[in-house]
């Protein structure tokens, strides 16, 4: 992937990135890995909210799958943009407003060179599932018939399954399924056979599952299916949050992801999608912004990217997640998918010294993200969450918008700890502590 | 001693009564919590007017599981047009334990599912006023 470096405003963290390879083991760690720490240590104090105290108790944030904390660098830039730039975009002649069109098309210039995209195909939309929709009506709807098939995973979130639902409901198409193996993978061999039936229209897969961590092969899932004639779209909303990721390697028709997991602000997603497929689409929300002219009885659509953004961006939050990419872009992608592969290898390694703690997903952390869910003997997941609160430990519990994939591990919910920059093994040293609590609390240890 | 996890709180959840299936039965119904898939069953047996018997089944949480459990003891003897009237607070008050609002729905399950059984009604249960 590009550095945007050669963009950045002045957002580049404060806090300090150096490698050093700091190998001490925090008291009550049991540092049996052999791979040095991670080198990003002490980017805690960019994260205001990591600051607060409940009940006396640092904060432990562990739901950063869910939604990120923002890094002051983000909050500054939109509170600044908010202060002294604010102005509608794209048509005013005043120099207010071709301050506030340059900070929103600057941050989208940015953000698309990080992520290995053009501006011109980097759509702005308000969330990964907004920009899901607009595929599956935009394009769903002009491509998919009666007796074609639109193909997932077992291990997608609800935003990619409804929305294609929905799209077969309407179309007479039909759903199939690729299921994910013990160990939460999936089989390229079964998306080979399932393609080679030949009615699948469109293979719509996660690149890092938000449950089993997964890392999906995704740039050869995009080139088998068009090999089979078939479209492909990733959901990026995880892996774009933490990890390199080229959208023209990858190479799929349409690439898309959620800002506020990227330590951005709620409020905007992108899709990236591939040009002559989004030129050929019909626009998916109408109105104002994404027309070039309109008559009584037709309009005209605006060039890409304009043409899907209808009505008033979110303008300020735009500026805000290209604030969020610039930050992450300094640390470098690379080294976050590091941090996160080493906070995944210990989380894996602490969780397993529970008793009777079962863990989800690939066991090799080369082979996920940073999000590892787990279930107690004994104790419900939302007990777990419960006990970790009174720690200020902040875990998810619950079926985590993947009902299918629930079905399929065979339980009703789990407990998930997912990390990003701001975390650090000590993090994960608290939750364990806190596991061991839990046990007590239920008699169990 | 735990606040939240009290002695007969577990003893409920790790030993729930009358809990599994019932067959045959007069009334059922299941339902589930949208916020975390915890699911619950009832089947119900009615004799003259009254809850002879009943069987609650599922999954969910140690509040939610007890407080089907301590349920079930009450309403087994209940005329069974008694129910539709019985409060969100019945339940609250029976597990005797404060209910924080993210865990208020897990308390209710039971009732909204008996709710449902004996009324076709199955909404969550409110308090008067
Ligand atoms: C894998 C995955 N896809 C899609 C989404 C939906 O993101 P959003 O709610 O921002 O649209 C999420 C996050 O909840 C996710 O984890």
């Amino acid at each position: 992937m590009s550095a945007s470096g050669a963009f950045a405003t002045g957002v580049t963290p404060d806090a300090p990135a150096q490698p050093e390879h700091v190998e001490d083991t925090p008291p009550g760690a049991v540092d049996g890995l052999d791979t040095p720490r991670s080198p990003l240590r002490g980017l805690r104090g960019d994260f205001p909210t990591l600051a607060r105290v409940q009940d006396g108790r640092p904060l432990t944030y562990l739901d950063s799958a869910a939604t990120a904390q923002k890094p002051v660098a983000v909050i500054e830039e939109m509170n600044d943009f908010l202060r002294h730039s604010n102005a509608s975009v794209h048509r005013g002649v005043y120099a207010l407003a071709q301050e506030s069109t340059e900070r929103f098309e600057g941050a989208r210039e940015r953000i698309a060179a990080a992520y290995g995209g053009e501006p011109a195909t980097t759509i702005f939309t308000h969330n990964a599932t907004e920009a899901i929709n607009l595929v599956a009506y935009a394009w769903g709807r002009e491509n998919v018939g009666p007796g074609d098939e639109v193909l997932l995973t077992d291990m997608e979130h609800h935003s990619n399954i409804v929305p294609w639902q929905l799209l077969c409901e309407e179309t007479g198409a039909r759903l199939r399924w690729l299921s994910v193996s013990d160990d939460g993978e999936l089989s390229l061999d079964e998306l080979d056979a399932v393609l080679a039936e030949g009615r699948v229209k469109l293979v719509g897969v996660v690149h890092v599952s938000n449950v089993l961590g997964t890392i999906n092969p995704v740039r050869e899932i995009a080139a088998r299916a068009r090999a089979a004639g078939a479209a492909c779209l990733v959901d990026g909303s995880q892996a774009a949050a933490q990890m390199p990721v080229d959208v023209g390697e990858i190479d799929a028709d349409f690439y898309v992801w959620t800002g506020h997991k990227a330590l951005g602000p709620t409020g905007v997603g992108v899709l990236h999608g591939r040009r002559p497929v989004l030129e050929g689409m019909r626009p998916f929300i109408a109105g104002g912004h994404m027309i070039s002219s309109v008559q009584r009885e037709r309009s005209t659509w605006n060039d890409l990217p304009w043409k899907f953004e209808a009505g008033t961006s979110a303008i300020a939050d735009v500026v805000g997640l290209g604030a969020a990419i610039d930050y992450l872009s300094a640390l470098g992608f690379g080294a976050v998918r590091d941090h996160e592969r080493d906070l995944t290898a210990y989380a894996l390694e602490r969780l397993a010294s529970v008793p009777d703690l079962a863990l989800f997903g690939p066991l090799d952390p080369d082979r996920r993200g940073g999000v590892v869910s787990f279930a107690m003997e004994g104790i419900h997941p939302h007990d777990i969450a419960e006990i970790c609160d009174r720690d200020a430990i902040c875990v998810r519990a619950g079926h985590h918008c993947a009902q299918p994939l629930m079905r399929r591990l065979g339980v009703g919910a789990t407990a998930r700890a997912s990390f990003h920059v701001y975390n650090e093994r000590e993090d994960v040293d608290r939750l364990v502590e806190a596991l061991g609590e839990a046990r007590r609390v239920f008699g169990l240890g | 001693m735990d606040e939240l996890y009290r002695d007969y709180i577990l003893d409920h959840y790790k030993s729930p009564r009358n809990f599994g299936e019932l067959d045959p039965h007069d009334l059922e119904w299941h339902d589930h919590n949208p916020l975390c898939g915890d699911e619950l069953g009832v089947h119900v047996q009615v004799t003259d007017g009254r809850i002879a018997d009943l069987r609650f089944h599922g999954q969910g949480c140690a509040i939610s599981q007890a407080a089907a459990s301590i349920a079930s003891e009450e309403l087994i003897g209940m005329e069974v047009e008694d129910v539709h009237q019985l409060p969100a607070q019945w339940v609250v008050d029976l597990l005797g334990i404060g209910i924080s609002p993210t865990r208020r729905k897990c308390a209710l399950l039971s009732l909204k599912v008996m709710r449902g059984a004996t009324t076709g009604d199955g909404s969550w249960p409110e308090d008067p006023g």
